[in-house]
């Protein structure tokens, strides 16, 4: 495991994110409220570029018209097929039951919706007054 | 019919044969108004009197219990049948006397129909006023406690998808009372026919149907009707069902994509389907080779198509096409059982009578 610089603390604000390559791989740095997240920009499903996808929140439901917004931006959504991966697990989430491979144990998970199969590569990340840092 | 079957027949079409047979059950008001006005109830047929569809029965037949169950039931192979009373209230204006004439249907149906039906061989649908759901609700609610009817009616067609949280009152009171939803062919709700506007010919509203069933389906699932009444049993009657797989593989994936619209709506359609729709066999609407149709029935994703069909004669209506039942001897023992028999047996609420 090596830390590499990845761009400087100014060009990653809260709220954006930056594409780099490290190691041959292309990773998301995300700035998710001053907390910083990566991601392999790589969808597990076919291949698409997961990084360009729009962020949003864990949105739950118990009735027609009734919503709650939680962990604001730590969803990121494949531009290709709209599954949601979580950018600190890289655990997808979209339906189960259409999915043959059931590699995984399928549990409820905590707002009713079931785990996919997918798992995105995730990466630590550090920061210093300056630099921000992937670990890989 | 099915020689040689136990069978259900789900959609046998019963209906006044004029006006005059409801007067009895119509009050002392709603009497002069037919009397001494030009309304002489629903103007509307969804099948004119010539269309080679519409069947040949005599009106007659269809208002008579006895000439009806030897016309369609005659051969002693159907154990029972659901009577489709398709009386078009919805296309009267006036909201009352839309919710009288209904009412009318529904005794008309209960005393003629249902009070001399000893085996308990016949199922009836409860004839509402679906303009205005909380009238529909009521009329659910006097008449869900008398033994035989076993389904609401609703026409296919509607002024906005019955998904729309205006509805709510009928299907929550169809639920309650334990009765099957039937959205069934027909409707003049006072739009088009299609999404596009009005077409110019009845063939071409009759095939465009299939089109209204999926805008239905897609609303009730998307309104989270389902979700909201858990025990909700739809069946879609006369709309065909070969577009089925189709419109779900569509309609699957496009909540993968667009399901965060409505979280509330957690699982892939085709799961609501299996659990909460069924199919009337008639019209088919398959390919004309029955090992090609038993093939659909048996073998296409992502839902099993023989779990959910239900034989259906649609009679008096005639749609030419007994020699597709060929189909029924070229697929699974269990799953001509569960489409002549099995699946509507255990989906309509039947009860003995004596």
């Amino acid at each position: 495991m090596a830390l590499h610089v990845v761009g400087t603390l100014d060009e990653l604000p809260p709220g954006t994110r930056k594409i780099v390559e490290v190691d041959g791989r292309s990773i998301g740095i995300f700035n998710v409220a001053g907390e910083f997240l990566a991601i392999r920009n790589r969808c597990p499903h076919q291949g698409a570029p997961l990084c360009l996808g729009e962020q949003f929140g864990v949105l739950e439901s118990d009735e027609p018209g009734r919503y709650t917004l939680r962990r604001p931006g730590e969803m990121v959504r494949c531009p290709w097929h709209g599954w949601e991966f979580d950018l600190r697990t890289g655990q997808s989430w979209f339906d189960p039951e259409r999915t043959r491979v059931r590699r995984y144990d399928v549990k409820v998970g905590e707002d009713g919706r079931q785990p996919g199969p997918y798992v995105a590569e995730t990466y630590p990340v550090a920061h210093d007054r300056t630099h921000v840092y992937v670990e890989l | 019919m099915i020689p040689g079957a136990t069978v259900i027949d789900v959609d046998v079409h019963n209906h006044p044969a004029s006006v005059e047979d409801l007067v009895p059950y119509l009050d002392d008001h709603w009497r002069e108004y037919l009397a001494k006005t030009a309304f002489a109830g629903p103007p509307d047929s969804a099948y004119p009197p010539a269309a080679p569809n519409t069947g040949a029965a005599p009106a007659e037949v269809l208002g008579d219990r006895t000439r009806l169950e030897e016309a369609a039931l005659g051969s002693g192979d159907a154990e029972r049948a659901v009577l489709s009373c398709t009386y078009a209230v919805e296309s009267i204006h006036n909201p009352y006397a839309a919710q009288a004439m209904a009412a009318a249907a529904n005794d008309w149906q209960a005393r003629e129909w249902l009070a001399g039906d000893g085996g308990g061989r016949l199922g009836a649908s409860i004839v509402v006023a679906s303009q205005d759901p909380d009238l529909a609700a009521e009329e659910i609610d006097r008449v869900a406690g008398t033994p035989g009817f076993v389904q609401v009616l609703l026409p296919l067609r509607s002024a906005v998808p019955y998904g729309n949280r205006r509805f709510r009152p009928i299907f929550a009171a169809a639920a309650r009372h334990g009765l099957v939803v039937a959205l069934h062919y027909g409707g003049s709700p006072g739009n088009p026919p299609t999404a596009s506007g009005w077409p110019s010919y009845y063939a071409e509203q009759y095939a465009g149907m299939a089109a209204i069933a999926q805008t239905q389906l897609t609303s009730l699932i998307a309104e989270g009707l389902f979700d909201l009444l858990p025990t909700l049993r739809v069946t879609v009657a006369e709309a065909g069902f070969c577009w089925v797989p189709q419109w779900l593989w569509r309609a699957d994936k496009d909540w993968q994509m667009l399901g965060r619209e409505i979280p509330w709506v957690r699982s892939p359609p085709h799961e609501y389907v299996r659990r909460h729709v069924r199919f009337s066999l008639r019209p088919i609407d398959g390919p004309t080779d029955p090992q090609a149709l038993a093939r659909v029935v048996e073998e296409t994703e992502p839902i099993h198509l023989g779990s959910l069909l239900m034989y259906a004669s649609d009679f008096p209506h005639a749609h030419g096409d007994d020699e597709d039942l060929r189909f029924l001897d070229l697929v699974s023992p269990a799953t001509r059982d569960r489409i002549l028999h099995d699946t509507a047996a255990a989906w309509y609420p039947f009860s003995e009578r004596s």
